[in-house]
């Protein structure tokens, strides 16, 4: 059985339509690109499933109905979204950003300072005097430390300096390598998702336009989906 | 050690100080001054959650103040009059025992704070302080119109109640007390924020959409932290009532949840001993600026604007500069 399922999602903001119809399974320690280009509903889709917005269709979270459930209850199942962005809690040092999300389970400070050797040499700093490479990985972190049973990285690199994308893109491998946490990766870099992802899915006009394995991925169909 | 643990310290020893020296000196004028600032900043403390922490800017924190003050008064009077206060289903008599006093306060103060919080922690802005600020004169105006307890002119006590061990109607005595509550409370105030509970708080102020998605209920979160304050502010109108041993539906009145809300900006709003410097600055003005002149009050307001333009960390920050990190 998928960990997550979703079939024929449809979302709006107010009356503009975003979503037509997006399909999408994700099975236990699955990495999944979600992709297409700019304002095809990839981040809608994200906030569909994390309950930030209401949505129609199926949304099944292992085997329970998210529809039903507010957003925090809906993420207290297992969802773990690094949203777009970063927003870490700025008055808040490192450490602090982490403990305050913390749920029991596999992943303690130990672990992420491990993961992100970085985060342990500034857990006393401010979040906010943090480099924007730094504030991703804290993202990172304080998702993992509420024990997800699926991460959502939504536009993970975006902006970083090629050195911590590298950095970034080796943590998410080593998630995939030794855990058994699904992944759903959203991100423009093919080069990287080719290397981590198992599975693509590329939505275009808010619908579900071609899923299949990464290696069945062809040229024509990144050229005409993703513009690569 | 930091400037800000500093200027802590030299607050708390100038509390033991001050008082210790009006001892000496037979002032006893002086020990019921330092025991109002003490009971306002413990008032403020509690506010200082709230605002603080959690960013929530409550204008009806008078009525938890008054709640407590009014819990104490009603005990009290049925105490010296020696009638009951209710007699059925169950008999209730009066009390001047302190604790039973204060179990009252705080009881009543987190209930009333719950069902407050409950419904105005829907709304954000200037629509929560806008209901905050309603059912502060819903219940002036109940209180008002309460003529069993005094209504409008208030009720006064003639005793002063009691508490295991102490004496309380020797000032230093009563002093120590209301100290060591707020010792108390600032210990705890200062376990909370570094508390999974407190984190979650702050960061629910900071990006309350971010904080659900990982898991957490920004609107629990903030209910719980508002019960908490309204508690303490309870607890700080009981000893207030009790230091005037006169209650009145001022304790209500939306100007005085502005005063506190004056202690907590111009001590420093979130900083542990924000409360401590603002109260022990107002006291300090109303008493030499009152003496001099009636309208006092526009110096404070001057005061104020200069801490709100120039000092956004209040007093604290002003001396003890920016918050350190909280390693």
């Amino acid at each position: 059985m998928s960990l997550l399922s979703v079939k024929s999602l449809t979302a709006s903001y107010g009356v503009s339509q975003a979503l037509f119809g997006v399909d999408l399974d994700i099975n236990p320690g699955e990495v999944v690109a979600l992709m297409g280009r700019n304002g095809m509903g990839k981040s809608t889709t994200v906030k569909a499933i994390c309950r930030m917005i209401t949505a129609g269709g199926t949304l099944e979270f292992a085997g329970q109905n998210l529809h039903a459930l507010p957003s925090h209850k809906a993420a207290r199942l297992g969802l773990g979204l690094v949203p777009e962005g970063r927003r870490c809690f700025c008055d808040l040092t490192v450490a602090e950003n982490l403990l305050a999300t913390s749920r029991p389970g596999d992943w303690d400070m130990g672990r992420v300072t491990q993961l992100f050797p970085r985060l342990g040499e500034r857990h006393s700093q401010l979040s906010a005097s943090l480099s924007g490479g730094e504030q991703q990985m804290l993202a990172i972190g304080r998702a993992l430390m509420t024990n997800p049973r699926l991460l959502i990285l939504d536009e993970a690199t975006e902006g970083l300096a090629p050195i911590i994308r590298q950095e970034i893109w080796s943590a998410i491998n080593r998630l995939k390598q030794d855990t058994d946490m699904a992944i759903l990766v959203i991100d423009k870099t093919l080069a990287e998702l080719e290397q981590v992802c198992d599975r693509a899915v590329m939505l275009e006009r808010g619908k579900t336009v071609w899923s299949g394995a990464m290696t069945a991925l062809t040229p024509d169909i990144t050229e005409r989906y993703v513009g690569v | 050690m930091s400037r800000e643990t500093l200027f802590n310290a030299a607050l708390l020893l100038g509390l033991i100080a001050v008082p210790a020296w009006a001892v000496m000196m037979d002032e006893p004028f002086t020990i019921t001054l330092a025991t109002r600032a003490v009971i306002l900043a413990l008032a403020a403390a509690g506010l200082n959650i709230a605002l603080g922490i959690g960013g929530l800017v409550s204008l009806g924190h008078a009525v938890f103040f008054g709640i407590g003050g009014y819990a104490m008064g009603i005990l009290a009077h049925h105490a010296q009059s020696y009638t009951p206060l209710m007699e059925w289903p169950f008999l209730i008599e009066g009390t001047k025992f302190m604790p039973v006093i204060w179990l009252l306060a705080v009881v009543v103060s987190a209930v009333a704070a719950f069902l407050i919080g409950l419904m105005s922690l829907r709304t954000t802005g200037a629509y929560f302080i806008m209901i905050t600020l309603a059912f502060g004169q819903m219940f002036y105006y109940f209180a008002i119109s309460w003529s069993t307890y005094g209504g409008e002119d208030g009720m006064s006590i003639y005793i002063r109640n009691d508490f295991p061990g102490l004496n309380t109607l020797v000032p230093i005595q009563f002093y120590g007390l209301c100290l060591a509550i707020l010792v108390v409370v600032l210990i705890f105030t200062a376990r909370l924020r570094r508390s999974p509970f407190g984190l979650a708080l702050n960061a629910a102020r900071q990006v309350p959409a971010r904080v659900e998605a990982v898991g957490m209920d920004p609107m629990r979160l903030k209910l719980v932290a508002f019960v908490i304050s309204g508690v303490i502010t309870g607890l700080a109108g009981a000893l207030f009532a009790d230091l005037n041993r006169f209650v009145s539906p001022t304790m209500f009145s939306w100007q005085f949840s502005g005063e506190i809300m004056i202690l907590v900006i111009l001590g420093g709003v979130g900083r542990l001993f924000g409360p401590v410097a603002g109260a022990v600055t107002f006291v300090a003005l109303e008493h030499f600026l009152g003496g001099i002149t009636e309208f006092w009050h526009i110096f404070l307001g001057l005061i104020l604007l200069a801490v709100v333009l120039f000092a956004r960390g209040g007093i604290t920050g002003l001396v003890a500069g920016k918050e350190a990190t909280h390693d």
